[in-house]
């Protein structure tokens, strides 16, 4: 049986999370015991680019090359895949949890009649029937859910299996659909979109500055550090609120969820609603003037200290060991 | 126009989480119950529009009597009316058909709702009942204006955002910036003791999930902390201890 991924692409390129979503459905094909894994692509998008998908685990890539699904236009991207999961019939859809993955999945659930579980954290359990742990209560808890439904849909949380990179190629077979227009009755105007940045919610290494940066002047030391990482920056709440930083760059309960291997928090005091969204992180490091700042609880490693006397050092020792 | 904004009953977001019987019940002990964050947005954007527009707006919950006080505090920030179906909301896709069915029946131009509730996460709500009506579901959406029968919106993607517009009926998942969180006023509070609240049993309908039991994640080890002089010790750790770098 085929497991079906949904891909999502960013100027021209496929994206990461996708390419994670892939190695977690062909991680969980191993598990079971075979089925072939099969990524859908939607809109203009290079072969050379689809054939990658191979490298974390697709063995072919049904490309739909209608160019009105380019742009992430909800209704047509749920029609689009629905009918793909249709044609092979596919019992199972993987795709990563995004702004546009999320709108996707909900509505292809009710298309597909199949149960939906979003944040998902590991390999689901077949053992007896089909259980997923998800992440809940925004990273404070875990729930176990079982799923009923013969079609299933899981929308993947960043970092819940490896990325695999094996090098090999998938095979890459255009697809014709027949979408009707009224698919794609919201239209997107125009896109806003910072380019060549890292994208937070995928990023490895993320380095976020709070109020204790004291102004929007001082960012460079943040900037500086996650350029030597190859990191995002971030920022608290309050500081995307003072426009300080872009609203895109908050970070939290309210902000963007991230769980990458390194999270680096300086000048950030450590509220519950900050900690809520990045409590997924592999490694925690706080710099904070303050040793009773509460976010050193929530800390792997910690430098109490001044951010713009540490800030420059650090960014001179990880210079230092490249 | 009639608006209807759907909302969470949860636990305030500096709750501690904690579960009992087994690790199959969330232990509600000590805990204060809120309007969603994200659901406050789309509240306070509905009031707006109301103003605006001179639109009606109904709020409704699908959950047990425990939270009618958080949609007395709906009707009290500006809801015209609030609606509860009687129901435990067992999983999204049974919550998204009681919405539906209310939906349909009241005949709703816009809906709006939370890009996503704090307890589940899902996010995905908006998206089914909007399969569910053939309207389309925009989510998150950071700014909505209405023009005539067009709805301008900008929704938040990776890195940035779009700028979207789509044809009333709609339904939009919200977040902030869209709006400034509103507290209701004393005239608020009186007012809502006296608006229509009705309380309606669910449409029957199955849920295709089921939760069997909880966990928390592990405790952190605790910090290990490095001098400020000594910055290279930290690179050293996060290199060979965490291998993160
Ligand atoms: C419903 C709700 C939702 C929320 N959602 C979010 C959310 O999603 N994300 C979020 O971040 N917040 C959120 N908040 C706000 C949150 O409660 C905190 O107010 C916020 O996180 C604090 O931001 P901060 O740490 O940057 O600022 P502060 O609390 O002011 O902390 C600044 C820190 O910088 C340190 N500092 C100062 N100077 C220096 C220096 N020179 N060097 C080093 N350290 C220094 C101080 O010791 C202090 O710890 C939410 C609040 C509510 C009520
Ligand atoms: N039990 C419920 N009652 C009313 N609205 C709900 C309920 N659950 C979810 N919603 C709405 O759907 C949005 C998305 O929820 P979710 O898909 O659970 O993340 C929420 O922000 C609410 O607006």
């Amino acid at each position: 049986m085929s497991i079906l991924v949904y891909i999502e692409q960013s100027e021209g390129a496929i994206k990461k999370s996708s390419l994670e979503a892939l190695s977690f459905a062909k991680a969980f094909s191993e598990k079971i015991g075979g089925g072939e894994v099969v990524a859908v692509a939607l809109g203009d998008i290079a072969d050379d680019e689809l054939t990658k998908t191979g490298t974390a685990g697709a063995s072919k890539v049904l490309h739909v090359k209608d160019s009105r699904l380019t742009s992430g236009i909800i209704q047509a991207h749920a029609e689009a895949v629905a009918q793909v999961f249709n044609k092979i019939g596919a019992k199972t859809l993987v795709l990563a949890k995004s702004s546009l993955g999320d709108a996707v999945a909900a509505r292809l659930s009710i298309k597909l009649n199949a149960g939906l579980v979003s944040n998902v954290v590991e390999l689901p359990d077949t053992s007896s029937g089909f259980k997923v742990k998800r992440s809940i209560y925004t990273g404070k808890a875990f729930a176990q859910t079982e799923m009923t439904s013969e079609n299933k849909i899981l929308a993947v949380k960043k970092n819940a299996v490896p990325l695999k990179t094996d090098g090999a190629t998938a095979a890459v077979e255009t697809l014709e659909l027949n979408l009707d227009d009224h698919n794609f009755s919201t239209k997107i105007i125009s896109t806003d979109k910072a380019t060549g940045e890292i994208l937070l919610p995928e990023a490895d290494i993320v380095v976020s500055g709070g109020r204790g940066m004291k102004g929007p002047e001082n960012w460079n030391l943040i900037e500086d550090l996650a350029k030597e990482l190859g990191a995002a920056t971030g920022c608290s709440k309050p500081v995307s609120d003072i426009g300080w930083r872009p609203h895109h760059e908050h970070v939290g309960q309210t902000g963007v969820k991230v769980a990458p291997s390194l999270y680096l928090a300086v000048g950030i005091s450590g509220a519950i609603q900050h900690l809520a969204g990045v409590n997924s992180s592999k490694c925690i490091v706080v710099i904070n003037k303050d040793p009773e700042a509460p976010f050193f609880k929530a800390a792997d490693y910690g430098i109490v200290g001044d951010a713009f006397e540490v800030l420059p050092k650090l960014t001179s020792a990880i210079k230092a060991i490249k | 126009m009639k608006i209807l904004v759907c909302i969470t009953h949860v636990p305030d977001t500096t709750s501690k989480i904690q579960f009992t019987e087994n690790n199959t019940q969330f232990d509600k002990n000590g805990v204060q119950f809120i309007i969603g964050p994200y659901d406050d947005y789309a509240l306070a954007r509905a009031v707006e529009l109301k103003e605006q527009l001179g639109a009606s707006l109904t709020v409704m919950n699908v959950g047990e009597s425990d939270s009618d006080p958080t949609l007395r505090k709906a009707l009290a920030i500006g809801a015209d009316d609030a609606i509860r179906v009687n129901a435990f909301p067992k999983d999204s896709l049974f919550v998204a058909n009681q919405i539906a069915h209310i939906a349909k029946s009241n005949g709703y131009e816009l809906i709006l709702m939370g890009r996503e509730s704090i307890d589940f996460n899902g996010g995905m709500v908006h998206g089914m009942v909007g399969e569910l009506l053939g309207m389309p579901s925009i989510s998150p959406v950071m700014k909505l204006e209405v023009e005539g029968d067009t709805v301008k919106m900008s929704r938040e993607i990776e890195g940035g955002k779009e700028y979207v517009e789509a044809k009333l009926p709609l339904i939009a998942g919200c977040q902030e910036p869209i709006a400034e969180w509103k507290i209701p006023n004393m005239r608020g509070i009186m007012s809502a003791r006296t608006k229509p609240f009705s309380v309606v049993e669910p449409v029957v309908e199955e849920g295709n999930s089921r939760v069997i039991s909880y966990e928390l994640p592990p405790a952190k080890a605790g910090v290990k902390l490095v001098d400020k002089d000594n910055v290279e010790e930290l690179v050293r750790l996060l290199k060979n201890e965490a291998k993160v770098l």
